[in-house]
């Protein structure tokens, strides 16, 4: 009754190929983008719940934002162009490192401290250059094989941001901090700014992501994850589809991986972008669908919040378990509730929306 | 499905916020602790030391002064990001919100050293950290109390020094140092060149990679190169198998020197007779029980309330009761300036800057014989420079030195160097120490 | 090193490397796979160049780093035999085997000293414990294969993959509640060094028992593996699912059965895996990084080879402590870890199968 296309027709081309053709999908994004600009920063000004806590915005929005950014990078190189990678977690410090670079100046090449927000943008650029170099393996190897191949780009970065000292500007423990977040002049600093600023790249990025999907390239990529060589015998081009969404993936991973260290941790060292980090990626796209870009957002959802839940509840409640056990419990559901998600709908969050969507169509009158 | 998911969420976030305001009046404290994951070995011990001595306090004083003490504690995993969670989530708790946080990770120090000065909260890093927030004009929330691993560099170049038979000596030598290969290892490396330039002694510095599971060809190249001495930076798992790649390519024991993070009991034990011989620094305060331990099993562990099972009197469980010697210290300092009620974390930092734990103190409270008389000010958050060296004799560790106090003089150059260039990077202006109160 | 020193043995590399390319380098045609060729060639001449006259310079170091390498190497090959004997039959990149070597481990480990401590006779309590923690391996895997990998039959490898990572935070999580989260010290070997060959280089090689025991178990359970695969009838049966789970059931092997017990042998090579790095380590958490070292193993062998398990792990284990103790020198140490994976990324590239794994066929 609600959520039905019934009545809406399309006069224009343009409007057929609009990249939210029902009226309801498009509303309810706005609704819900006005929520996020202006409803969070309201509720949080005026301290009502539950967004009146700093925790919540600080230490769960704020990384499930940026990570739901890193998760759609992921996604694009995964779900769409079906080439696995363990090895975000490196291109995510390629892109932290070189913006900490930019944004502190290379006064070796004569280059100023530049802006902020040239610097984390210089740095995704960085990370797509470095995801192209990475990238020319898939042209050979495929499946687990190329998985496994990208840990080789996981552990050299991880090495590489460690040994040498040019990275770190010669900071003799090797750990960086990051430079003021100043913006035309708007220095973000309160937990508010900071997640209008990630909201805001997760915004615009997001909505590129999903327009290049839709795409001509995105068709390509598509057409390559499902089947490479008949891609390939169709006419395009592997060397060109691969190679742009491990640039494109990588890109915006490590806007990603600036984000997180700039604005989420301050200051930081390759261990906060280990293999850890690829794997918690890996399972966002998996757990929330291959192959879309809401998914990539439930899928940090689920993943993020979740063990923090785990770890909460008993405390919370006053059950008296040590927090050791409460640890290990923690791991244990959750590992059970990963095994479980992936038995139940192996094809993540994402499907069970589009369930509920065509159940939702029908709604109340099945028949 | 989804909507089970969905309430769960919105239990799980009303949970989160909704915290339940704890007993008023109370102080609070986080403990960030690690007791599962790859470094768990020595963060149970060190956590559990922390929470007994805060116990006995309630226990048996009702607190500080009379003011409850209340505290949580949070699982970091010695990840960066859980501990920034933890610390966001524990921040604000309890009437007057945290007095102050012991990260216990060098990482997890670096990303709240950024956080700490906005939401005024101290932080102890009790002989861990970045050596060089001993300025406290730079580091106005920092304090390294105790001693920072250039502290530690130089003491163990010292007893270097003294097993050789004068600093003289040390000229044409070689001293390898196996670290961590991370911030943590990475510390003295700096103070440890610095000492090399000074005495004339080669440095190789030998990288490990986390977590040091494998270490063949790092020994094997110790065994080609022959150093004259081996220091040792590790933690968790590295330490152990160190010890155990040494006796493997019989480098003698005797001639390796661990920080104080690799002189714990979990260090030696996995190697066996291995160990036997293996010397490392103490962060003042070795293994033992003295007169804490006492009140501590009478108050606490006999009435079933402590943590201490077979860590009781270890060497970390003890720094776990010094950690919360200090940070309470800290506290009742504050206390007498600000009155006898919960404070603040602001208040609090005042009483660590103005912390002066005497000999008669540190009788009363029983710790006589772990520590000697602490006193920071705002020019030094470090407060002293001493540690003797201890030797692991297959039992239990012996000590084998006197006190040995750091050479100030190459290390406050490091200090106001390094502090310097990070007050430059961040755009501080140093607080004027002369005027602070 | 003088420059001859540096040229002769550069140029026999060389060679051999070229040789070793143009054997491996198989139908391939394309420009690109050319140039990559030419260029792992010229990189490898240059790398056992180096190598040549290193070991010129000092014979007796780079014998003991070559031999200390290959036995270190071997005990990787225990922890990736495990993830071959699943993935041959059934398809599963099975990332919990690190953890179940933790889980082995400690159920070895806890239920020795148990025994020890009420009073059984080490002679005794060593098999007692072994059957135990052999139960234990066997209720993982029956676990495993009944509420993990049967409801995800057909799935594609990528979810299985991840089911395996959820599967290893149960394992890793229940192992330390109910053993314990400490490190429990092992000795079932003698780890102590020995020195050979002392009158042909000065002061000797350095071997360290522990690792020729670790030698010596990995060729008996090859060799323990080859003979099940190769004599018994469920062996038989393992082969044959392993070449195609279709036909295998059609003809009246009983699939999951079949998976039971290749999860048990895994799980059975776990435990063998736990003897001998818990003597290294002492059974503790991070013993379940392993996983990570085996991987390159895994892929410089070929995933479905069990010899290949071993030649993998030999190569890894020389060439990476070849290149930290000389590489790391030149350009910084702590590469060992990534130096495994671009080994194994250069063996991909020629090979996209591994040395010894089954050329991939691929149809429309």
């Amino acid at each position: 009754m609600l959520y039905r296309e019934t009545g809406q027709f399309k006069t224009s081309y343009t409007a057929d190929m609009g990249i939210f053709p029902l009226r309801q999908d498009r509303n309810a994004l706005l609704v819900l983008l006005a929520f996020a600009f202006v409803g969070v920063p309201l509720l949080a000004h005026f301290h009502i719940w539950p967004f009146g806590s700093e925790y919540l915005l600080r230490a769960i929005l704020l990384p499930f934002l940026i990570l739901s950014l890193a998760a759609i990078g992921v996604n694009i190189l995964i779900g769409f162009c079906g080439q696995i990678s363990l090895g975000s977690g490196a291109f995510m410090a390629v892109g932290a490192y070189m913006a900490y670079k930019f944004g502190t100046g290379m006064p070796e090449i004569g280059l100023p401290a530049l802006p902020v927000l040239v610097s984390i943008l210089l740095g995704g650029v960085c990370s797509a250059l470095v995801g192209i170099l990475f990238g020319i393996p898939s042209l050979r190897i495929k499946g687990l094989y190329l998985a496994v191949a990208t840990l080789a780009a996981q552990f050299f970065f991880d090495w590489v941001f460690l040994r040498v000292a040019w990275f770190t500007n010669y900071a003799p423990s090797g750990s960086v901090s990051a430079p003021e977040l100043s913006f035309f002049g708007w220095v973000v600093n309160e937990p508010v700014e900071r997640y209008l600023l990630c909201l805001m790249f997760v915004t615009v990025f997001a909505l590129i992501a999903k327009n290049l999907v839709r795409g001509n390239i995105g068709r390509q990529w598509m057409a390559i994850r499902d089947m490479d060589i008949a891609a390939e015998l169709m006419g395009i081009r592997p060397f060109i589809a691969k190679l742009s969404a491990f640039a494109v993936s990588s890109f915006i991973v490590g806007v990603a991986g600036a984000l997180w260290a700039f604005v989420y941790l301050g200051a930081w060292e390759p261990l906060a972008f280990s293999i850890d980090r690829s794997l918690q990626l890996l399972f966002m796209v998996i757990i929330g669908g291959l192959g879309s870009i809401l998914g990539s957002f439930l899928g940090a959802g689920f993943i993020l919040i979740v063990p923090i839940m785990l770890n909460l509840i008993p405390s919370e409640l006053g059950v008296p378990l040590s927090t050791e056990t409460i640890s290990h419990l923690e791991f244990i559901i959750f590992g059970s509730l990963i095994c479980f998600l992936l038995i139940k709908e192996p094809h993540g969050f994402a499907r069970l929306v589009t369930l509920m969507k065509e159940k939702l169509r029908l709604w109340p009158f099945p028949y | 499905m989804r909507k089970l998911l969905g309430t769960a969420v919105l239990v799980g976030l009303g949970l989160a916020t909704a915290a339940p305001v704890l007993a008023q009046g109370e102080q609070f404290i986080p403990v960030l602790s690690y007791r599962t994951g790859a470094y768990a070995v020595n963060g149970v011990p060190f956590a559990n030391g922390t929470l007994d001595y805060l116990a006995l306090l309630n226990e048996r004083d009702g607190g500080i002064n009379g003011v409850k003490i209340s505290w949580e504690e949070c699982e970091t995993g010695y990840a960066t990001d859980k501990g920034v969670e933890c610390y966001e989530r524990l921040k604000g708790k309890g009437a007057t919100g945290a007095a102050y946080v012991s990260p216990l990770s060098t990482g997890i120090t670096f990303a709240l050293t950024e956080k700490a000065p906005g939401d005024k909260i101290p932080l102890l890093t009790l002989g861990y950290g970045r050596s060089e927030s001993r300025n406290g004009a730079v580091f106005p929330w920092n304090f390294i109390a105790m001693g920072s691993y250039w502290t530690g560099a130089d003491v163990a170049i010292q007893h270097v020094a003294k097993e050789m038979g004068g600093f003289d000596k040390l000229k044409g030598k070689k001293i390898s140092l196996v670290y961590h290969d991370s911030p943590y290892g990475k510390e003295p490396i700096p103070a440890l060149e610095a000492f090399a330039k000074k005495y004339g002694y080669t440095f190789k510095g030998i990288p490990v990679t986390h977590p040091g599971v494998e270490q063949k060809s790092q020994w094997l190249s110790i065994r080609q190169d022959r150093p004259d001495y081996v220091l040792l930076w590790g933690w968790g798992v590295m330490n152990g198998t160190s010890i155990k790649e040494a006796a493997a390519v019989a480098y003698p024991r005797d001639k390796m020197i661990g920080i104080w993070w690799s002189g714990a009991e979990p260090d030696v034990t996995p190697a066996g007779d291995g160990a036997i011989g293996y010397k490392a620094l103490m962060l003042q305060h070795g293994p033992g029980q003295f007169g804490v331990h006492a009140e501590i099993k009478k108050n606490v562990i006999d009435k079933g309330k402590g943590h201490g099972k077979e860590d009781f009197g270890q060497v970390l469980y003890n720094r776990g009761l010094i950690n919360s010697f200090i940070g309470t210290e800290a506290i009742r300092t504050a206390q007498a300036k600000f009155g006898k009620k919960p404070l603040s974390g602001e208040d609090v930092r005042w009483g660590f800057e103005n912390l002066n734990i005497t000999e008669a103190r540190i009788k009363e409270a029983g710790f006589e014989g772990m520590m000697k008389p602490l006193k920071l000010s705002c020019t030094d958050h470090q407060g002293a420079d001493l540690a003797r060296v201890q030797q692991w004799d297959g039992k239990e560790w012996k000590v084998i030195s006197d006190w040995y106090t750091a050479d100030r003089a190459v290390l406050d150059a490091l200090v106001a160097e390094q502090s310097a260039k990070y007050a430059a990077e961040k755009k501080i202006t140093p607080v004027d120490c002369s005027k602070a109160g | 090193m003088t420059a001859l020193n540096f040229a002769i043995p550069g140029g026999i590399g060389a060679i051999l490397a070229g040789l070793m390319f143009a054997l491996l380098k198989g139908d391939r045609k394309s420009a690109v796979d050319m140039v990559v060729h030419v260029f792992l060639a010229v990189v490898m001449a240059i790398f056992i160049a180096f190598l040549a006259a290193k070991a010129i310079e000092n014979p007796g170091g780079f014998t003991e780093i070559l031999v200390g390498g290959l036995l270190s190497g071997v005990l990787y090959s225990l922890v990736a035999l495990g993830f071959v004997l699943i993935f041959k039959a059934s398809g599963v990149f099975n990332y919990a085997q690190g953890a179940m070597v933790l889980v082995a481990g400690l159920a070895l480990v806890r239920s020795l000293d148990f025994l020890t401590a009420k009073g059984v006779a080490t002679i005794a309590a060593v098999p007692l414990a072994i059957l135990f923690s052999g139960a234990v391996m066997a209720l993982c895997a029956f676990v495993i294969e009944k509420w993990v990998l049967r409801p995800l039959l057909n799935q594609d490898g990528l979810t299985l993959f991840m089911s395996t990572i959820g599967a290893t935070f149960v394992l890793e999580g229940l192992a330390q509640m109910i053993f314990g989260s400490g490190v429990y010290p092992l000795k079932l070997f003698p780890t102590d060094p020995m020195i050979l060959l002392e009158n042909v280089f000065p002061g000797g090689i350095l071997v360290n028992k522990l690792d020729v025991w670790g030698g010596v178990i990995a060729g008996v359970l090859v060799a323990t593996l080859a003979a099940f695969f190769q004599y018994t009838k469920t062996g038989r049966a393992l082969r044959a699912v392993a070449d195609d789970h279709a036909a295998a059931q059609s003809v009246g092997i009983p699939i999951s059965w079949i998976w039971f017990i290749v999860w048990l042998v895994a799980g059975i090579v776990a435990l063998v895996a736990a003897t001998v790095w818990g003597t290294k380590l002492g059974v503790q958490f991070s013993i379940t990084f392993l996983a990570l070292k085996a991987l390159p193993v895994l892929i410089i062998g070929g995933f479905t080879s069990v010899p290949g398990a071993i030649a993998g792990g030999l190569i890894v284990g020389a060439g990476e402590k070849l290149a930290e103790l000389y590489l790391g020198e030149i350009i910084g140490g702590g590469i060992e870890y990534w130096f495994a994976y671009v080994l194994a990324l250069a063996v991909l590239l020629v090979r996209p199968q591994g040395l010894f794994g089954e050329k991939i066929i691929e149809r429309i």
